[in-house]
This record gives structure tokens, sequence and C-alpha cells, in this order.
């Protein structure tokens, strides 16, 4: 495993001019024959897929095709959910995810997740985003408080919240809470956002928020984003996924760049599924 | 969920640190029934072997500085006083717990629960003296002496309604409302409809009701022995003076010497076996349910 | 409409009617009666006197001063050893072992037994163990240990209850930030399950002050200021005991004790059901 950097301001805090990153089209994630069971059943099978550097990868495709299973298995919060075996290969750099001797809390640190329903803890704002960098020995109270302001910035929350950060989270509109959480995963530095429909729990107008802010991370982080929103996927994604149950078992049908999978597949399936055909 | 794996993080050894630490306390939590029973046929043990299991029910009488143990009378005392109790109790606690859900306006519905927690909260000590100074007198007065069976079930009763009343009031509270709204449309009155729907639907609650206030009267000890006269006899009359197992340890505890001190803790493994056949028949019932 | 089964119908209707009614006029009627005639019996005598001076005359003049004293103790002890014992167990059953996992269902089934048990099982348990065994003869610490085990379950349930109310996505999310599990214990859980863990900890100290029978023969009977742990203590609830069946003319102060018993109990049973709408209330507004 690579030392962590330390975090630093720099590192979360990029000027306005870059607000848009490019995407290097280099593999950063390499998933190889992915398979995984619950209690026995199988929820996705042989998900062989590399996933770019600082690009926004969208995984599509219907309700309980194991979209959220793969996103677990990448941070291995599979560890936490009885009877649940994953067999096959991740990699991140050099980084072997499912060796047995990992330490998953580093690996966690390295890889954020957002998910669906926004899940501030019931802590003021403040103390969301200092007690997990806290836990992950940043003791200097002058760093917590810039990087608190730097990812705050990040996200747009902070004029919004910087006059009540004392405050509950729990009484932030939906759309902060969001962006609050993708704060949180922020302020670890990750490499790698994962991201379970992070706007489908949000009004339109705070989803299109969230969206930007998505977009404004590219090249910065490596994201995966899960949507079932196409149109959304067509407007942010760089690259695309599109996974598919066959006999009650989830499979990668076809992964690409976004453009060629939306406008050009080569499977029927996908073809009949960004039409908004039913396959 | 998955142990953790070994690792050279210091937060990993904390938690490995805590998740021994909890490993301990559960195992000393888990183990202290065990260490009961390990305990009761320890000291049971002597008498078990001098006496014999038989002789508890054969001999004549309970004399033990004179070497006699029948423990039968005050088993029956026991059951007596069990059976009694629980066959007032449990109507009147159901039909408490009707009152409450169906029949109190809704302004005395919540005190009257209210009543039924506190009195589940008074100490078996005050009922058993309320018991000596009011009702025992009362007794005597309409059939001498007094302390009795009859006395001890009455308290019994007043002390395990509570138990049955508010298990009753949590399974009726569960039985859902569409079940009710249906029964409300096919026109039937409020009585037709607990008796064909609600009892049905929460039959399963007030069995393990029943099976924990049965539970409460076996085990019941100070208030029945304050009112109950203690004389060891089996019953003829409700009006007779009785002992009951648990008044019989709590009297004679504190002097009992060898065989002696190890009857009664025969006669405290007697009361776990009974409160051991009453959780695994709760079992066996909740189970059913399953099936019915 | 139809004469016969409507005639039928009512007849079952108004004994239904008359027999609920009757039940809870029944019910509300004893309680009355019996609470009535403790406060009316014993207000006269309750005094700042009587709740400090020591007990005169086996009891029969005096206060209860070194009683309550004893009480406080033996419930100190009580919940030095419960509460600590009772969380950790509580914690290990909601957060650290699965539904089917075969220690935590072996553990649960034992706890049951033990929420059965007697409490003169209790009693004669004590005796041999802490009393017999231990060495720690008639004194508070047999007394205290021995209705520690005996609120044992109750605490560990309703912790246990505490900790499963906390929604699943804090230990997700928790997880997904890396944090380790002494973290999310310390920072998330255990304050979103305090609430659970007081309403247990408030109906174990009711039943632990309500006790006799399993002290009669760990704590003793003992009336005077206990000097140590060591010491035996009388309980209130002994005393009470005592008064009333050993001691002749001992019932003015007997209904005094038990008096001030029943305060308690009421306090603390308030206590309880005020903590579980509050928490109730808690968890509503967080969700
Ligand atoms: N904890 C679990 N235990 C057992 N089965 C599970 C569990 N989580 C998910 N599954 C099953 O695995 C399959 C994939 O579920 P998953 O949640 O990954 O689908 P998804 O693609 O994220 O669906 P959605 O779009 O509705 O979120 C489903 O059949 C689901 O029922
Ligand atoms: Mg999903």
């Amino acid at each position: 495993m690579t030392p962590l950097e330390p975090i630093t301001v720099s590192h979360l805090h990029h000027p306005a001019g870059d607000r848009f990153g490019r995407c290097e089209r280099q593999p950063f994630v390499e998933v190889d024959q992915l398979s995984l069971h619950y209690r026995g059943k199988p929820a996705f099978q042989d998900v062989t897929l590399s996933i770019n550097k600082g690009c926004i990868t969208a995984l599509v495709g219907p309700s309980g095709c194991g979209k959220t299973s793969f996103l677990t298995c990448l941070n291995r919060l599979t560890d936490l959910i009885a009877g649940c075996r994953v067999s096959g290969r991740i990699t991140i750099e050099t980084l072997d995810v499912l060796a047995p001797g990992l330490d998953v809390i580093q690996l966690r640190r390295r890889i954020g997740m957002i998910f669906q329903k926004p899940n501030p803890f019931p802590l003021s704002i403040r103390k969301n985003l200092e007690f997990p960098l806290r836990e992950h020995g940043v003791r200097d109270r002058r760093q917590i408080a810039q990087t608190i302001e730097a990812t705050l910035r990040d996200v747009g929350l902070w004029e919004e919240v910087k006059d009540r950060l004392d405050s509950p989270a729990l009484a932030l509109s939906g759309g902060q809470q969001q962006r609050l959480c993708i704060a949180r995963s922020l302020a670890l530095a990750p490499e790698v956002l994962l991201m379970d429909e992070p706007c489908s729990a949000l009004d339109p107008l705070s989803s299109g928020v969230v969206e930007d802010l998505i977009v404004s991370l590219r090249g910065r982080y490596t994201i995966l984003i899960v949507t079932h929103n196409l149109a959304q996927a067509r407007r942010i994604a760089d690259d695309a996924a599109f996974f598919w149950v066959q006999n009650g078992v989830g499979r990668l049908i076809e992964a690409g760049i976004a453009k060629q999978i939306f406008e050009e597949p080569h499977d029927p399936l996908t073809a009949a599924y960004v039409s908004g055909m039913r396959g | 969920m998955t142990s953790s794996n070994s690792n050279t993080s210091s937060r990993w050894a904390t938690d490995h640190l805590l998740s021994w630490f909890l490993w301990g306390t559960a195992m000393m939590a888990g183990t202290i029934a065990l260490l009961i029973m390990v305990f009761l046929v320890l000291e049971a043990l002597p008498a078990l072997q001098h006496i014999g299991l038989v002789r508890f029910f054969t001999d004549s009488s309970w004399h033990p500085a004179e070497g006699l143990y029948n423990l039968a009378p005050m088993l029956w005392g026991t059951l007596f006083a069990m059976a009694g109790s629980v066959l007032i109790a449990t109507p009147l606690g159901i039909l408490s717990a009707i009152f409450c859900h169906y029949y109190a306006p809704p302004a005395l519905a919540g005190p009257y629960r209210r009543l039924i927690e506190l009195l589940a909260g008074i100490p078996s000590v005050v009922y058993g003296f309320w018991g000596l100074v009011v009702l025992v007198p009362l007794i005597g007065e309409v059939h001498p002496p007094g302390p009795s069976l009859l006395a001890g079930i009455l308290i019994l009763t007043i002390m395990i309604l509570p138990t049955i009343a508010l298990m009753a009031d949590a399974s009726l509270a569960h039985v859902p409302q569409h079940y009710l709204r249906g029964a409300a449309a096919l026109g039937l009155p409020r009585w037709a409809m607990i008796r064909r729907v609600v009892f049905p639907a929460a039959k399963s609650g007030l069995f393990t009701g029943v099976i924990l206030e049965t539970g409460r009267a076996i085990g019941e000890t100070m208030a029945i022995l304050m009112v109950c006269g203690n004389v060891v006899q089996t019953p003829s009359s409700l009006f007779d003076p009785v002992r009951t197992l648990t008044a019989n340890i709590a009297l004679e505890m504190a002097y009992a010497l060898g065989d002696h001190r190890a009857a009664l803790f025969v006669s405290g493994l007697v009361l776990m076996a009974m409160i051991v056949a009453l959780i695994v028949s709760a079992e066996w019932i909740s189970r059913g349910r399953i099936y019915d | 409409m139809i004469e016969t089964p409507n005639q039928s119908w009512n007849l079952r209707e108004w004994l239904a009617f008359a027999s609920v009614w009757g039940a809870a006029v029944l019910v509300t009627v004893t309680f009355c009666w019996l609470l009535g005639d403790i406060i009316w019996h014993g207000l006269s005598h309750i005094s700042w006197t009587f709740l400090t001076a020591p007990p005169e005359n086996a009891g029969r003049r005096g206060g209860i001063g070194p009683i309550l004293v004893s009480t406080g103790l033996i419930l100190g002890v009580c919940l030095a050893v419960s509460l600590p014992l009772g969380v950790g167990t509580a914690v290990l059953l909601a957060e650290f072992t699965s539904d089917t996992n075969l220690f935590g269902r072996l553990t649960r089934r034992s706890l049951d037994v033990l929420a059965g048990v007697p409490s003169i099982v209790f009693g004669l348990f004590g005796n041999a163990f802490f009393c017999k065994t231990l060495g720690l003869g008639f004194s508070i610490l047999s007394g205290g240990l021995t209705l520690a085990c005996m609120v044992l379950p109750i605490l560990i349930r309703s912790t246990e209850e505490g900790f499963r109310a906390v929604p699943d996505n804090y230990r997700l999310s928790a997880a997904a930030l890396g944090l380790s599990r002494t973290a999310t214990l310390v920072h998330l859980l255990l304050p979103a399950a305090v609430p659970g863990l007081l309403v247990g900890l408030v109906l174990g100290v009711g039943r632990a002050i309500a006790e006799t029978a399993a002290l009669i023969f760990t704590s003793g009977y003992v009336d005077r200021m206990p000097e140590s742990l060591l010491d035996s203590g009388r309980a209130l609830s002994i005393h009470i005991f005592d008064l009333s069946m050993n001691v002749s003319g001992g019932d003015a102060n007997a209904y005094a004790s038990a008096l001030v018993l029943v305060i308690m109990l009421l306090i603390i049973n308030g206590t309880a059901s005020w903590l579980a709408t509050h928490s109730l209330h808690r968890k509503i507004v967080t969700v």
C-alpha cells in the first residue's frame, strides 16, 4: 500500500480556473472476473471492467442488476454484510483490494462513498467533517479548520453554512445534506469517489447543483456514479458501463466511452435500454 | 459479521481490544444462568445423595430436624396458589387491555394504562404488607384464621395482573388496523369483532402473557409468605393456611444446615425446573404459531 | 332487520360491555384502596427525622436512616457491576454478532432463562456463590452482586433495543469513511443508544429497589449504619418485611417505610416512561 500523503489544502482547493478538469483515459481501477454472492445466491457475475483515472464513469442498468453491490466491493463494505462472498480481482494502481490482510480502513480512506439518501451524522455540520479527520489522525486545529473551509467551498456550501457551522447537520435541506456528505468524503482526500444514485433523493434544483458539483470534480477524482437518469449520465459521464439481469444474475453487458455507449451501442440490449425501450 | 483480519494499524488494535472486552462481558453475562444451575445442583447434591429424589415426595411430612423431607404439601401450595391466581388474573388482565383499546373513552385509556404500569412497579413486599394488614383480617372475619390460600391467591392475582394486562395491551396494539376496519365494514358489533378478529390475531401474544404471569406466580415469595400462614399442609379448603416452595426457602434458609440446607436447594431446583418448562412451552407455542 | 341473531348479539354485547367495565373498575378500585391505605397510614409518620434517624427498639421507633444508606450502597454495587457488563454484552449482541451467530443465540437464550429465574432462587445462588464460595459473607457486596445478576437481562434487553434503533446508514457511512469500529461506537452509536440505555437503567433500578427475597440471605438483616461494603446492611424492602412479620407493633413504621419505597418507585417509573416517550420523540426528529 502506498503511504498516504498528508492532507493539504492545496490538494483540495483548486483555483476556479480549472473548474472543469480533464479525463486522461488512463486505467486506474482494474476489475477482473468479479462475482458477488449473497448467501450463496449470485448478485452479479464475471464483471471485467477498467476504470480510467480522473474520469466520470456512469454505471447504468435496471433495478436489481447489482450496481450498488458492485460499488460496495470496491471499498469492501461487503465485509459488513453477513453471508456476502466476493471473488475475482480488483486492483487500484498496484493495490490488491480483495487481499485478505488488507487494511480496509486505509482503503476506505482512499475511496470515498456517497449514498443515495443523504446521511450526515446526527452531529453539527463542523463535527461531521472534523470527526472523521480526527479519526484519521489529523490533530492540528488549524489544519482541520482549513480543510473544513476548503472542502465546503469545493462543494459550494461554504457561503451557505459558514455562519452556522455548529448547528445540526440534519437541519440542512436534502441537497445541502448531500453536498455535506460529499464534502465529508472529500475532506479525507480520497482518490476514488463511489456515488450511488447521489441525486435521486433530491428535488430537481438540488439535483442540478449536485450534478454541477460532480462535474467540477472531474480530473481530480476518479468517479464512479450509479444513476437511473440516463439524461444525466449522458450529460456528465466520460465512460459508461451497462449492467443487465440475465437469469436473475447481474452481468456487465457493455462498457466503454459514454458517447459510444449512448449513441452507437454494440449490444442490442444496450441499444434498447438507452433508447428507453424494454429489453 | 466477518471478523477483522490481523492488521498493523493501531486503530485496529483498539478495535481488537474493544472486541475482546465485549466478548468478555458477554461471556460473563451469558454464563450466569449456567452458574446458577451449577450452584443449585452442587448445593442440592448432598440431599439428593443422602435422601434421594423419591423421598421428597413419599416421606410422611416435612420435619427436617427429624430427617423427614416431604416437599409435596409445599408443591401443592405453590400449584394451587398459582392456578387460582392465573385463573382470576388472566380474564381480568385481558379485559383490562380490551378496556384500554376498545371500550375506554380516549381520556380514560391513557391514565388507566399508566395505572397498570404503576401497579407493575409496586414491590411485592408492599403488596404483602397490604395483604397482611388489610386483606387477611377481612378474610379472618369471614372465615378464621385469615392467613390462607385464598389470601395468597388474591394477593398473587393483584401482583400478576399487570404482567398479563401489559402483555395483552401490547399484543392488541399489534393487531393490524385493517382487520378492524374490515370487521367494522361488515357491521360487526364491538364484542363480536373482538371475539372473531382481535383474539385470533393477538392469540400468541396473549399466550406469552399467560406464560409470563404464570412464571411470576410460581416465583413470587415475599407477598405470599406474608399472607399465607405458612403451615405445612396440603390445603383442603380455600381458607386453610398453606406454605409454598418459595416461602419455605425464605423461612428456613436462615438457619438451615447440612441436609436441610441441601433440601432447600432441591426445592430451588424444582422451581427452576418449573420455570424452564414454562420457557420451553412458550417457545413451543411461538414456534407453532408459524404453522397456524 | 333479522330478529333473532340480533337479540342474542345484544345480550352478548351487553355482557361484554359490563364485564370489561367491571374489570376496569375493579382494578382501579383495588389500586386506589392499596395506595390510599399506604398513603393514609404512612404520610403522618414521614418526616425528616424519620428519614435520617437510626431505628430504635427493633424498628418500632426511630427512623430509617441507616437503612436508606444500605439500600443506596446495595444499589450502587449492583449498578457498578451490571452497567459495564450489561452495556458490553448489549453492544456485542447488537453490533458485533449477526443474528445467526451461535454464541449470540446462546447468550440470548441464557439471558431469557435468567430473566425468568425467581428472585428467591437468585437468593439461594447468591448465598451459595457470593456469601459462601467467594467468602463475602452476609454483606452489602453479596447483596449488590446478586441483584446485579438479576437486573442484567433487563439492562441488556433495553440497551440492545437502543442500539437496534440506530439507523443502519450511520454504520455504513461510518465504515465508508474508513472509521474504526471503536470510533463508530463511541462517537455515533453510543450517543444514539443512550435513551434505550437509560430506560433499561431506570427499569433495572426499579427492580433492584423493589427486591426482597434475593436479599434476605445475601445482604442480611443488620440495621446498623454500614461501615464498609463487607458489612451486612438491611435494605428498605427487608425492613418493611421484618417490621410487619417479626416485630409486633411495627406497623406504623412499616407503613411509613412502605410509603417511602412506593414514592421512590413512582419517581423511577415516571422517569422511565418520560424517558421512553422522550427518546421516541428524539428518534422521530433525527430520522
Ligand atoms: N444485503 C443483501 N443481502 C441479500 N441480497 C442482497 C443484498 N443486497 C442486495 N441484494 C440482492 O442483490 C441484487 C442486486 O442488488 P443491488 O442493490 O446491488 O442492485 P442495484 O442495481 O443497486 O439496484 P437499484 O438500482 O434498485 O439500486 C438484488 O437482487 C438484491 O435483491
Ligand atoms: Mg442500488
